[in-house]
């Protein structure tokens, strides 16, 4: 069984955001990169957990991303994986980097696709659903639970006010969310065979961006807090009812 | 030519979220000059005649129980033939569960750029323009959407629904439905209370009630207020709420009207979730909290002895 593991680089959750050039691209100055949390802590990790319960299970990671990516790559190999793909581009929108993971991954006769449930910069949430379309394969988004069965999983998911519990067929792509698996740290010994293992550095597929990011805008810096003392509460109230208007 | 407008039916009923995004959908259709149409899929015992007074001018019903689950592959086939035959160039959802299941597909299948997150109305006397958060609520960006036929997701209480006078022609839809690869074992709801991403007002807490056994504090607060609860991600880890009660950057991102941040010290990753309220009112005992910098209103005190005579003083008026 094969899985392909979509994995992103993202800047830390403590990044502090700023933009160049007249506020058309990120300020990378001083920013840490990571696997996007989605990616690394639950699909990634649910992927191992399956090749630890079934030696038969070999884990494929996907990047699309210039050599920069590397880094992030091999620490996701060095929590578990067997090779990585890099799709040797500058990423666009979200339907470009989908047509590059699509076209991998329908030479790949992969039986099971995760994505994280969004990635931490353009949280598009929409990678998934993008590849399932154009491998008309079904779509699991925000999946909480995942189990296997011979080629038959059943999975718990996310939907608008609850949860929904499916069964389906592999092949199939799944979006993961928290619920999925723990998240790990790399141990040293996956550390030192991560250098070793295969990165596959392809060129891309032609295909379009269909969505270009002009400008990006920071929102603006609160006013200022109005302190109320502790044992009057009921000023509070009233602030919050006759200045904010919003109770 | 037209701007159509996904309409969520949950439990039967036409869901609040859907109300706002025809309000914006007919506000878009209204700058274009071209007519605003809702497409509903599923059974609703509510009268769908009523959305024209959000703006609509035509429903198109896919009048079928088949439907009533969200399903991506039926949902993305049964619009983009619907697309197809009214030649929409825009097509709306909610940024909520159901749109991020679907809005992707429909991408794909269309060819159609989309931004996901919407904040604003579109720019569209250059182009075509959409205003989305970004790094998980820490930025904006203004993205151009290039294909000609367009999909926006629209972020929950962006857009106010606005009633206007209008009426709505009903007209059915008939499809053909394939058979779900996908096998439905259970539904669970979770009934009653209001879901997190569409509440008026949160009230949130973190670390500082110092275990589960306090939320009750919380949750009388929330109570007396109508309000959703939520809380930050050390609570949720620790398993003392359950995750989907989460906000922040790896969580939900939300922007009710009023947040109460309670024992919750305002990490950058906590901020970025729920920066985009319109009222921030930050509990916390440490007066260098940097949760203060963001707020509105604080008070600097102890939530244990605080919160019984807010929800008291909140009850008191709430009952004149």
């Amino acid at each position: 069984m094969k899985i392909l593991v979509c994995v992103s680089k993202s800047p830390d959750t403590t990044a502090k955001v700023a933009f160049t050039d007249n506020n058309t691209k990120f300020d990378n100055n001083g920013v840490q990169w990571i696997i996007n949390p989605y990616d690394e802590w639950y699909a990634l990790v649910r992927a191992i957990e399956l090749k630890e319960a079934n030696a038969a299970v070999t884990i494929h990671l996907i990047t699309v991303g210039l050599a920069d990516t590397d880094p992030i790559i091999r620490k996701a190999l060095a929590l578990g994986g067997d090779e990585a793909i890099r799709v040797n581009v500058e990423s666009q929108d979200s339907f470009f980097i989908a047509s590059q993971i699509a076209e991998v991954a329908k030479t790949g006769s992969y039986d099971l696709i995760f994505t994280g449930k969004e990635t931490i910069d353009f949280n598009g949430s929409s990678i998934g659903g993008m590849v399932a379309e154009f491998l008309q394969l079904p779509y699991i988004s925000l999946a909480t639970k995942f189990d296997l069965k011979e080629s038959v999983t059943t999975i718990t998911k996310e939907i608008e006010g609850g949860e929904e519990i499916c069964e389906v067929v592999l092949p199939i792509v799944v979006s993961c969310q928290k619920g999925m698996a723990e998240a790990r740290i790399p141990n040293m010994r996956g550390i030192m065979s991560a250098r070793t293992k295969p990165l596959k550095v392809v060129e891309p597929v032609i295909a379009n961006s269909l969505t270009s990011i002009d400008n990006f805008e920071l929102p603006p810096a609160k006013a200022g807090v109005k302190l109320i003392a502790a044992d009057n509460v009921e000023e509070l109230v009233r602030l919050l009812r006759e200045e904010a208007k919003v109770i | 030519m037209s701007v159509l407008i996904f309409v969520e039916i949950a439990d039967g009923r036409i869901k609040k979220t859907a109300l706002e995004l025809i309000s914006y959908g007919a506000k878009i259709a209204e700058l274009l000059n071209v007519s605003a149409q809702a497409v509903v899929l599923g059974t609703t015992q509510d009268d769908l005649s009523q959305l024209g007074n959000y703006g609509v001018k035509k429903i198109i019903h896919a009048d079928n129980e088949k439907l009533n689950q969200v399903e991506a592959e039926s949902y993305t086939k049964i619009i983009a033939e619907i697309v197809e035959q009214t030649a929409a160039k825009l097509v709306l959802f909610s940024n909520n569960i159901t749109g991020k299941s679907v809005a992707p597909r429909l991408s794909v299948r269309l060819k159609a750029g989309l931004v996901s997150g919407a904040v604003a109305l579109p720019r569209i006397t250059n182009g075509f323009v959409v205003k989305k958060t970004v790094f998980s609520g820490k930025a904006y960006a203004h993205v151009s959407i290039n294909s000609d036929v367009k999909i926006i997701t629209l972020n929950q209480n962006t857009y106010p629904a606005l009633a206007v006078e209008g009426t709505a022609v009903i007209e059915k839809f008939n499809f053909e439905i394939s058979t779900s690869k996908i096998k439905i074992i259970a539904i669970n709801k979770i009934s009653g209370e209001i879901p997190l991403t569409e509440a008026e007002i949160v009230v949130s807490a973190g670390r500082g009630l110092k275990g589960p056994e306090n939320w009750g504090l919380v949750t009388g607060l929330a109570k007396v207020l109508n309000a959703a609860t939520a809380c930050s991600r050390p609570v949720a880890d620790a398993n003392w709420r359950p995750h989907n009660e989460h906000v922040g950057q790896t969580g939900t991102t939300i922007a009710p009207t009023l947040y109460f941040a309670i024992g919750i010290s305002g990490a950058i990753q906590h901020l970025a979730g729920v920066n985009r309220s319109k009222v921030i009112v930050v509990i916390n005992k440490d007066a260098e909290a940097p949760f203060f910098k963001a707020a509105d209103y604080g008070i600097i005190g102890d939530a244990f002895e605080i919160l019984p005579k807010l929800t008291k003083a909140i009850s008191d008026i709430k009952n004149t």
